[in-house]
């Protein structure tokens, strides 16, 4: 046990999928199995934190406030956060500093997303001030675009294939067949992955995430309450990293139609990701050897090989390797996105960082079911918020 | 019909296609060159603040990486829902004196397979797109060997 060290009581989703409802429902579904998993009176709950969800209109800004309506008003604390991506880690990241300040003993974290279906886009109206709008104005620069310039460099400096990618997918459809809460829930062969259609060269259909519906949710307490509460060994939120950037950044990021210069300042040796991953590290006092699994945001198959060279689980330019041996499948050395990934998933964008950590959290509690992870301690979830927002999370048993 | 650049103050308006430049601004402080151009302040976070003053960028530079969009982009890129839509190239170039990385569309009739990581490429004016009384222009990236 360490000083910064909260318990997760309890963990819930809806599942994920296209279903036509709202954000809300979702979130309140989620939300009331998270509390139910924890055994706790959503009245006993002192805080609600919401991981914003910008395309549910007006309640979906203000997320915490909508899920404590919905799940009936008790007059605990509220926070709304948003962060893209990493809008799930900043909750949990909030959840934790309102707990080891003693704000609150039991929180209740919630993200969850409607999801439109197609291409992410900016928001309307002519906004030229706005690098979003702009990156689709000028250049017609979908995210995609991003993961397919960050693929095509991959293979130009490490000599990676399609083939290398398309294993990526092979294995999370393999995983997300098992998970009962993923959206696609069938193998998925290399032949198909070569077989769909080109988005952005050379990333093809399903080398690219869909954006989904679907939420998660956490409760979380102090370790003096879920001692009180009987949970003895609960599985524990050891780091939370929700850094940003060093300047200059000298990898093109969404929605970035330019790197920042080098000419005054020497780049950092560690790219933002992989800075992202040594705080967790740093703040857990753990590193990548002492993991038994890991989730990361595959957006796109190709990034998946990236953050294991990101979390260090192998050296610069190594990743395919792991891929190609079985090292990140479940039964290798170090299984990387057991639930399925964002490639079985799709992407659920404020749901998405605290599902990573639901997922954590069954595997640690050993009661994954069949992608158990056998004697799974330590698990790390990473991934990275446009606009320069970092999220991991380190848990442990 | 009036030539308008798509956005303003990014590239050099009225200039032929030898002159043509990127434009982004220098902190007459600590020498960080920003595109797109920073007017406000600078973003070195060693450094105190200087005047930021315009300045052309590299007319060349080496592909960073590539690739193309087979799918019609959502708005605000204009395109006409009622054509076929036709893949565009996408460029990520590296200015050697910058020491940085930017976007852009390839020239017309460039595609990925024409394209290799390192191959030079320069920028050059372009046109966006067109509508009923303005051309809207743009910089284009363009292989050095077809310019030959």
């Amino acid at each position: 046990m360490t000083a910064g060290d909260i318990a997760v009581l309890g963990a819930g989703m809806h599942p994920w999928g296209k279903w036509g409802h709202s954000f809300v429902r979702y979130g309140t579904v989620a939300a009331r199995a998270a509390l139910a998993d924890a055994g706790v009176d959503w009245r006993r709950v002192r805080s609600v934190i919401g991981a914003d969800t910008v395309r549910g209109g007006y309640p979906g800004y203000v997320a915490g406030a909508t899920f404590a309506r919905a799940l009936g008003w008790q007059g605990a604390r509220i926070t709304s956060v948003y962060a893209a991506c990493a809008s799930g880690a900043q909750a949990i990241g909030a959840a934790r500093a309102q707990i080891l300040a003693g704000l609150a003993d039991v929180v209740l974290v919630v993200g969850a997303d409607a999801a439109p279906k197609g291409f992410f886009a900016p928001a309307g109206g002519d906004r030229p001030d706005d690098p979003d709008w702009l990156r689709f104005r000028l250049l017609g620069a979908t995210n995609p675009a991003y993961f397919a310039l960050y693929a095509r460099r991959r293979m130009a400096l490490h000599g990676e294939t399609p083939d290398d990618y398309a294993l990526v997918k092979v294995k999370n459809a393999a995983a997300g067949a098992l998970n009962p809460h993923a959206r696609y829930r069938k193998a998925v062969s290399a032949g198909e992955v070569a077989a769909s259609p080109v988005v952005a060269d050379p990333l093809r259909l399903l080398d690219i995430c869909a954006t989904s519906d679907g939420a998660a949710a956490l409760v979380l307490s102090s370790l003096e309450f879920a001692r009180r509460h009987g949970a003895a060994d609960p599985v524990r939120i050891r780091a939370v990293s929700t850094i940003g950037p060093v300047y200059p950044r000298t990898v093109i990021d969404l929605p970035d139609i330019a790197t920042d210069s080098a000419l005054a300042v020497d780049p950092s040796p560690h790219s933002f990701r992989a800075s992202i991953a040594r705080e967790a590290y740093d703040e857990a006092g753990v590193g990548p050897e002492d993991l038994s699994l890991a989730e990361v945001y595959d957006l796109s198959t190709a990034l998946e090989l990236e953050w294991y060279e990101d979390l260090g689980l192998c050296g610069p330019g190594e990743g395919a390797k792991l891929i190609r041996d079985g090292t990140t499948a479940l039964g290798g050395r170090i299984p990387v996105n057991v639930s399925g990934g964002l490639a079985s998933f799709g992407e659920a964008v404020p749901a998405q960082a605290i599902a990573q950590v639901c997922e954590l959290t069954w595997q640690l509690r050993g009661t994954a079911g069949e992608r158990q992870v056998p004697g799974a301690r330590t698990g790390i979830a990473a991934n990275q918020g446009l606009f320069g927002h970092g999220s991991a999370v380190v848990a442990v048993r | 019909m009036t030539r308008t650049p798509v956005v303003a103050g990014w590239f050099t308006h009225d200039s032929g296609e030898e002159d043509f430049r990127l434009l982004g601004t220098r902190c007459t402080a600590c020498f960080s060159v920003f595109f797109p151009r920073e007017d406000s302040f600078c973003r070195n976070p060693g450094c105190g603040g200087g005047e930021l003053t315009e300045v052309p960028l590299s007319r060349r530079g080496r592909v960073w990486s590539y690739t193309d969009g087979r799918y019609r982009p959502p708005a605000p890129y204009v395109s006409d829902p009622e054509t076929e839509w036709e893949p565009y190239t996408l460029l990520a170039v590296e200015l050697a004196a910058e020491r940085m990385v930017v976007l852009g569309q390839a020239v017309p009739g460039v595609s990925v397979a024409d394209l290799t990581v390192g191959m030079e490429v320069e920028a050059v004016p372009g046109v966006l797109n067109e509508d009923a009384g303005t051309v809207w222009t743009t910089w284009h990236w363009r292989p050095v060997e077809e310019a030959r």
